[in-house]
């Protein structure tokens, strides 16, 4: 199962065994799919956004600084994620989850702006998801990927505790490298909820 | 063409520096442009599939390994399967197919 495949040898490490190449695949099958369950709740809300049922419509809703912060947060973590992927390529271990804790932390700013905006809907506007198909759109919409990234959270905090259990190798290279695909997918999907729900819901 | 990483991470930085503008742009064409509404919507979502493809090629390394075409068309097709759920449910419920009661 882990023999090691020596025609990829100049791969990075997470490549290194057929099994690993098999889950890196699998994992791209899986954020393919991730594209649909996004794609679904996009159409749901997108058809819905202009049935408000008498209740505050996006324009009323939505502010620019909170977005543009939560937007920030995300695509910095990124970054960060990717960063700590680099130094895992060049061998430093504690380079990597230097910058795995920084992604986690700021994927947590980006929570904490993410629920406050929600209990600011919720508690002081009167906009739950039993006030209109609209809310009820956007709550599932942005609350699926919220959700999403509490998942990553808790997925690469495991990581780096295994990692510094048991040290940087083909397995643990490999899982820190799919949490990561994870983590970039998520800020890809964000990238759509802040030009097709935020943006487009105040500019009209 | 993946060759473990050496020296400054320029490729990071830059996809970074691109998206912060891109995103930055796409605030400016939204709200200082007296473009038409359907305009601005259409060049935001340009934008966004420009950022989408930089995390995709520059961050994901999505056609890096022995199966990066596999994978680079396994997103390819999320994203055309994205783009008829999408597109399909807007032009069907909303552009004037359907009955106003």
């Amino acid at each position: 199962m882990s023999e090691i495949a020596p025609k990829q040898s100049n791969l990075p490490l997470e490549y290194s065994t057929k099994q690993n190449q098999l889950n890196i695949l699998g994992f791209w099958i899986f954020l393919g799919a991730e594209l649909a369950l996004f794609a679904t709740l996009f159409a749901t809300y997108l058809v819905l956004v202009s049935r408000t049922a008498g209740g505050p419509g996006p324009e009323e809703l939505y502010e620019l600084k909170t977005v543009l912060i939560e937007t920030f947060l995300l695509l910095t973590s990124s970054f960060t994620c990717g960063l700590a992927v680099y130094e895992m390529r060049r061998g430093k271990q504690a380079g990597m989850i230097g910058w795995l804790i920084v992604t986690i932390l700021l994927g947590i700013g980006f929570l904490y702006f993410e629920i406050e905006e929600f209990i600011l809907y919720a508690v002081h506007e009167g906009a739950t998801m039993q006030t209109s198909a609209f809310l009820s759109s956007f709550f599932a919409l942005v609350g699926t990927h919220g959700l999403h990234v509490t998942i990553g959270i808790f997925w690469i905090l495991i990581i780096i505790l295994q990692v510094l259990k048991r040290g940087l190798n083909a397995d643990t290279a490999r899982k820190v490298f799919i949490s990561s695909l994870y983590w970039h997918f998520l800020d890809v999907v964000w990238i759509f909820l802040f030009t097709l729900v935020y943006l487009t819901g105040m500019v009209s | 063409m993946a060759q473990n990483e050496k020296g400054f991470p320029w490729k990071h930085v830059f996809g970074f520096l691109l998206s912060i503008i891109l995103t930055l742009l796409a605030v400016w064409i939204t709200f200082s442009t007296d473009l038409p509404t359907n305009t601005i919507i259409t060049l935001i979502v340009v934008l966004a599939f420009c950022q989408a493809f930089i995390q995709l090629l520059l961050f994901m390394h999505m056609k890096e390994g022995e199966s990066g075409s596999w994978q680079a068309t396994m997103i390819y097709y999320g994203i055309y399967i994205a783009i008829v759920i999408v597109a399909g449910s807007i032009w069907v419920m909303s552009l004037g197919h359907q009955h106003h009661y």
